[in-house]
């Protein structure tokens, strides 16, 4: 069972019905229980970093989730569920993430629009294998769909599985043993985000 | 690169979708979630629902398109037509919408792009923005259709709305709405310059010349259109093509 946690960010219907789509069991939840119980996590997320923080203390997940982590199930955050995987976030002041990866999480310049909104292609990082792993039958000519204003700045560039380009270059998919980060919503992103779903599916079972 | 989006825009009426021209004339077209479907599949990037029913009745039964359009179809889609509230947000986000566009009760009450930026997110906040062009040149924004002017300052209004907290804007020029002859490239570009969020234009679209036109000169982010893409004119691959091949970065499947 995959466990998505609710934690009352956002729109978390549309990763199950991707996830149910492909055949895979996923519930939302939001108990210590339930994410104690799974065999996997995706930890979505849509609006602020320090909210999201906040609401995941107040339900006391911090620790649930990063002692699960640790003990090596396999976790997937979307977006900004992604960007809570690091350290640190200077989105509208500086706090502190759940620091499962090291790096910081930081603003797009403004010479470009922002938020960094629409559909982007995805380019082969350091830790890409076209025939294995989450990025299996992705190709650089493969667009999926961002939505944020702020991007990870990893420590380690290794992680990077696939990157993207807007101005800068800014990671699009990160791993790291049993981690997974995405920064698209691979939900929205049409064929090119269920293969990477279904990767991700087929990974942890 | 980040891609120009191309977005079909889907009236809703009763569970149908619609097309009229000017806000008139309207005729039925399709079941709206077969429709998105369609769509998705051919490569649109984005779609808009538009609610344009009166009833509370008849609202359900567009929620309830939103919740069906949300479990079959994986790619973004606003919704818009009705929001009058921070609640009415809050009701199409939870049926699945992944922004939400508000147009009269933004212009009425400022203040819930504010509020809904704050509780949801910029980046699910649109501002649709209707506007005419008058006899001294001047793009005022209006309200009800088109009826009346509210006097306001197209390109202020979208500055203001930005920095009220909208991630994105959709400039409808309600000249050319339905009628086919281009979009409003001027004041597009205008509004494009001015802002640093997206801006989409709408309305005027007939030709995949028109794409070209509003995606380069009048710098637009993305294209809405509805009767071209209902009634067959033009083939979501053959306008991808079409821009690919004249140098605009988009995604064709």
């Amino acid at each position: 069972m995959i466990s998505i946690i609710d934690y009352g960010a956002g729109n978390l219907k549309s990763v199950n019905h991707a996830l149910n789509k492909l055949g895979f069991e996923a519930e939302i939840i939001s108990s210590k229980e339930k994410i104690n119980q799974s065999t996997a996590l995706i930890l979505p997320g849509v609006g602020a970093f320090e909210d999201a923080m906040n609401q995941l203390r107040d339900l006391d997940l911090v620790d649930c989730i990063k002692d699960n982590v640790q003990a090596g199930k396999p976790i997937l955050g979307i977006c900004l569920g992604m960007q809570l995987f690091y350290e640190k976030s200077y989105e509208n002041g500086e706090w502190e993430g759940l620091g499962l990866l090291e790096g910081e999480v930081v603003r797009f310049g403004d010479q470009l629009k922002v938020p960094h909104m629409g559909w982007n292609n995805l380019i082969p990082g350091p830790n890409f294998d076209a025939q294995n792993g989450i990025g299996t039958g992705i190709e650089q000519k493969d667009y999926t769909y961002f939505v944020h204003s702020y991007y990870v700045k990893p420590k380690n560039r290794e992680e990077v599985v696939l990157g993207s380009d807007y101005g800068i270059e800014f990671p699009a998919v990160v791993q790291k043993n049993n981690i997974y980060g995405m920064q698209f919503h691979p939900e929205k992103s049409s064929e090119v985000g269920m293969t990477l779903l279904k990767n991700f599916g087929e990974l942890i079972t | 690169m980040l891609a120009k989006r191309i977005i079909p825009c889907l009236d809703v009426r009763n569970g149908r979708v619609v097309k009229g021209q000017k806000f008139q004339n309207i005729v039925d077209v399709d079941d709206p979630v077969k429709l998105a479907k369609v769509y998705s599949e051919m490569g649109a990037d984005e779609l808009v629902f538009y609610d344009i029913t009166a009833s509370n009745e008849e609202r359900n039964i567009f929620i309830d398109v939103v919740e069906r359009t949300a479990e079959q179809v994986h790619i973004p889609f606003t919704v818009g037509g009705g929001i009058r509230s921070v609640e009415d947000f809050r009701k199409v986000l939870k049926a699945g919408a992944d922004k939400v566009s508000v147009n009269s009760a933004a212009v009425k009450n400022p203040q819930i792009i504010q509020e809904a930026a704050r509780k949801f997110g910029s980046q699910c906040v649109v501002l649709s923005i209707d506007v005419k062009q008058k006899e001294d040149g001047q793009w005022t924004v209006f309200l009800n259709g088109g009826r009346m002017d509210t006097g306001k300052d197209a390109l202020e209004w979208a500055i203001e709305g930005e920095r009220l907290g909208a991630g994105e804007i959709v400039l409808n020029a309600m000249d050319t709405d339905g009628v086919k002859t281009g979009f409003s490239t001027d004041i597009t570009k205008g509004i494009s310059e001015h802002v640093n969020i997206p801006v989409v234009a709408s309305g005027g679209a007939g030709k995949i010349e028109h794409f070209l036109d509003v995606l380069t000169e009048g710098k637009a982010d993305a294209a809405l259109a509805a009767s071209v893409f209902h009634f067959g004119e033009i083939e979501m691959k053959d306008l991808k093509d079409y821009l690919y091949e004249n140098g605009v970065e988009v995604r064709r499947v």
